[in-house]
């Protein structure tokens, strides 16, 4: 009896050990079973690691261009705090974050200068449950930054209606999900709000993580649908291409030019269109698109950036980054729409490939 | 005979092999005695070694918050302020729920398996008990979302806040949202039921047949040979198991996160959202890039560290005490 009562406490153990860490058994029986694309070794070219959010669209450009070129990526979604340090302390070729790295983050790199390049857009749908609104929720800046602190607090608000005209809203109050756990997801929906309302901006801030003045705070993009799915008269953010893979409800957010816009590919491209027109050509590309002008714009959107170092350590890892950037900024972009990613504005794409010459690759040893 | 065993029998006949053989073991026994030292020694040098990382990593968070670390409801990572009371507060609440609810269970999935069911039933049920422990946390996380916490909403959550005394004690106040202690108190409670009650069986079943048949003697019913005679005497050994189960529901991170609200609120009434340590690490820890954040988190770890610490030295004091008394 004992020994059986150990051994099935022992598969416990092993089945949750083995289902934590089921992620990189693939690129063990790659190398090990089927044959690699055209490529001399199959090692790996080059690493990266950083935001979870974009690592969807990143993957399918890795597997994309391996399969073209047979230059190998390795890609770990750790988050964008993990990779901006693991870029700062040089174990990464390159990171990836949705939020610009600050001042004091870029000074404390060890291999100089890190330039941020956009590689393609995001945006946070407010999603809702209301049973009976028979169309999509208009919603303005303010309102959602008031809701979410706590001062809007019943559907049936006049806030709310005045912007809704005829439509039937419950007299029921608002439950607010946020996210529990840091994400980029978090900092571009505070980013919009803190820009949008002052009471915001002077309150809660903008971040990763928050403290929230009200609400539940959800695990992931999921917790938070959960959430909204399962209980009448909630309210929460969660990012476009979930919203859209889970046909959440998703409300239209007044923008800058006073147009009620839905998320949709189009409308954010048209944000990040409508903000780098305002640009310096020196732009570092460090800047926030929410709130854009443009009477198409999407509000709540962001970019997402890679993070490289202008001075690339090693020649000829250097080459390849730089010729997969350019690959990206080219063919990847035509990817991004099938995975709900926006794709730059045509003109961003060509201003970033000029800038890739930016990059010191110096000359191979 | 076969054939493995007589080479064996071959040396033992053999005068100078015995020698050779003693010799041997005195050198192997000498080898083996600091090998196995070695491997006991590894785990508390670990331990220290975590404890120290940990610490330095936590000290300009504790040097700048001082004992206001503990009892502040703050935690505003934008504005580098920290306060852990509602982790510290949830994370001892839940496992209490837990406890509450799963040892009664689990020593009575215990005692039926080890005095009433029928050996063909025992086997098979006590499998099945101990599969629960099999399921990936992440997968109880899934389930307390889609199906416990509409239960809870729906159905126990009303009946609670509408029963009689209990309902007007403040346990039980505010609105049902499903996130809630008592949800994550739950989750936790079918999560540690199976390490007590493996344990709590395991011991039951190694009480000595003299123990039962003496009670029995003197003219006790079964309940009251079991009450009095079987359960006493593996107390010391029930209460270990609970104990396994608490530390287990100290630390468990992924399906209290996923059930518990996460919000920084210390609230009385157990439907109300909260937060624990262990959620509170896995939620900000991947994402959080200012020095002071890192810290803070660094810091909630630690004290995580020293409340488990203490709740199993707490335990074993209980164990040693309980089983002085049962031997007095």
């Amino acid at each position: 009896m004992t020994h059986s009562t150990l051994w099935t406490l022992a598969v416990a153990g092993l089945v949750s050990a083995t289902a934590c860490s089921g992620s990189d058994t693939r690129s063990a029986s790659d190398s090990a079973g089927t044959p690699g694309p055209a490529t001399s070794s199959s090692a790996v070219d080059l690493t990266g690691a950083g935001a979870t959010f974009p690592q969807p669209i990143y993957s399918k450009w890795f597997s994309d261009y391996a399969a073209k070129t047979g230059v190998r990526i390795n890609y770990q979604s750790i988050g964008s705090g993990g990779g901006i340090q693991q870029l700062s302390v040089g174990t990464v070729d390159f990171g990836a974050s949705d939020a610009p790295m600050t001042d004091a983050e870029m000074s404390k790199a060890k291999g100089g200068p890190i330039l941020h390049f956009p590689t393609v857009l995001g945006a946070v749908v407010i999603t809702y449950n209301v049973p009976d609104l028979t169309r999509p929720l208009n919603l303005s800046g303010d309102v959602i930054a008031d809701i979410f602190l706590g001062k809007i607090t019943k559907w049936n608000d006049s806030r709310i209606a005045s912007l809704n005209a005829g439509a039937k809203l419950p007299a029921r109050d608002i439950l607010v999900v946020h996210r529990s756990d840091g994400s980029g997801t978090t900092y571009i929906f505070s980013d919009y709000l803190a820009a949008v309302s002052p009471a915001w901006a002077s309150g809660p801030g903008k971040g990763k993580e928050l403290k929230w003045p009200v609400g539940l705070g959800g695990k992931g993009n999921e917790g938070v649908a959960g959430q909204v799915k399962q209980t009448p008269y909630t309210l929460g953010y969660v990012e476009l291409a979930y919203a859209n893979q889970n046909k959440l409800p998703a409300a239209k957010v007044k923008n800058a030019a006073g147009q009620f816009v839905a998320p949709a590919i189009p409308s954010i491209t048209a944000a990040a269109a409508g903000a780098i027109e305002k640009l310096p050509p020196t732009t570092d590309y460090r800047v926030s698109i929410v709130n854009a002008p443009g009477a198409a714009a999407y509000p709540i959107s962001s970019f997402t950036w890679l993070l490289v170092y202008q001075r690339q350590p090693d020649a000829t890892k250097g080459k390849k980054l730089v010729d997969f950037m350019r690959w990206a900024f080219t063919e990847g972009e035509a990817s991004a729409a099938v995975l709900d990613y926006a794709p730059l504005p045509a003109a961003v794409g060509t201003q970033l490939i000029e800038r890739l010459a930016t990059i010191q690759v110096g000359t191979a040893s | 005979m076969s054939e493995a065993a007589r080479p064996l029998v071959t040396a033992r006949q053999d005068d100078s092999g015995i020698a050779a053989a003693i010799e041997g073991s005195a050198i192997g026994d000498s080898v083996y005695r600091w090998l196995t030292m070695a491997f006991a020694l590894c785990i508390p040098v670990l331990l220290l070694i975590i404890a120290i990382e940990v610490g330095v990593a936590a000290w300009p968070a504790l040097k700048t918050f001082g004992f206001g670390f503990l009892f502040s409801s703050d935690w505003d990572p934008p504005h580098n302020v920290f306060g852990a009371a509602p982790a510290i507060y949830g994370t001892i609440i839940s496992s209490i729920i837990a406890l509450v609810i799963a040892t009664p269970l689990a020593l009575g999935v215990a005692i039926f398996l080890s005095e009433f069911a029928p050996s063909w039933l025992r086997q098979p049920v006590a499998f099945f008990v101990d599969l629960l422990a099999a399921i990936p946390s992440v997968v109880y996380g899934l389930w307390g979302i889609f199906v416990l916490q509409p239960i809870l909403r729906e159905h126990v959550m009303p009946f609670l806040s509408g029963l009689p005394v209990i309902g007007q004690s403040g346990l039980f106040e505010g609105p049902a949202y499903g996130p809630s202690m008592l949800g994550a108190g739950l989750i936790l409670a079918i999560m540690v039921l199976p390490f007590i009650s493996a344990v709590s069986r395991e011991v039951l079943m190694a009480v000595p047949r003299s123990q039962r048949e003496a009670a029995l003697a003197l003219g006790a019913t079964k309940w009251e040979m079991i009450a009095d005679a079987v359960v006493p005497y593996a107390r010391s050994g029930i209460i270990g198991g609970v104990i396994l189960g608490l530390g287990r529901a100290l630390g468990e991170t992924m399906a209290v996160t996923m059930l518990i609200g996460n919000v920084h609120k210390i609230s009385a009434s157990l439907f109300a959202p909260g937060y624990t340590m262990a959620s509170l690490i896995a939620n900000e820890f991947a994402e959080a890039t200012g020095d002071l954040h890192i810290s803070a988190l660094m810091a909630v770890g630690a004290v995580l560290f020293l409340v488990t610490l203490v709740v199993n030295a707490l335990a074993r004091w209980l164990v040693w005490r309980v089983s002085r008394e049962a031997r007095s």
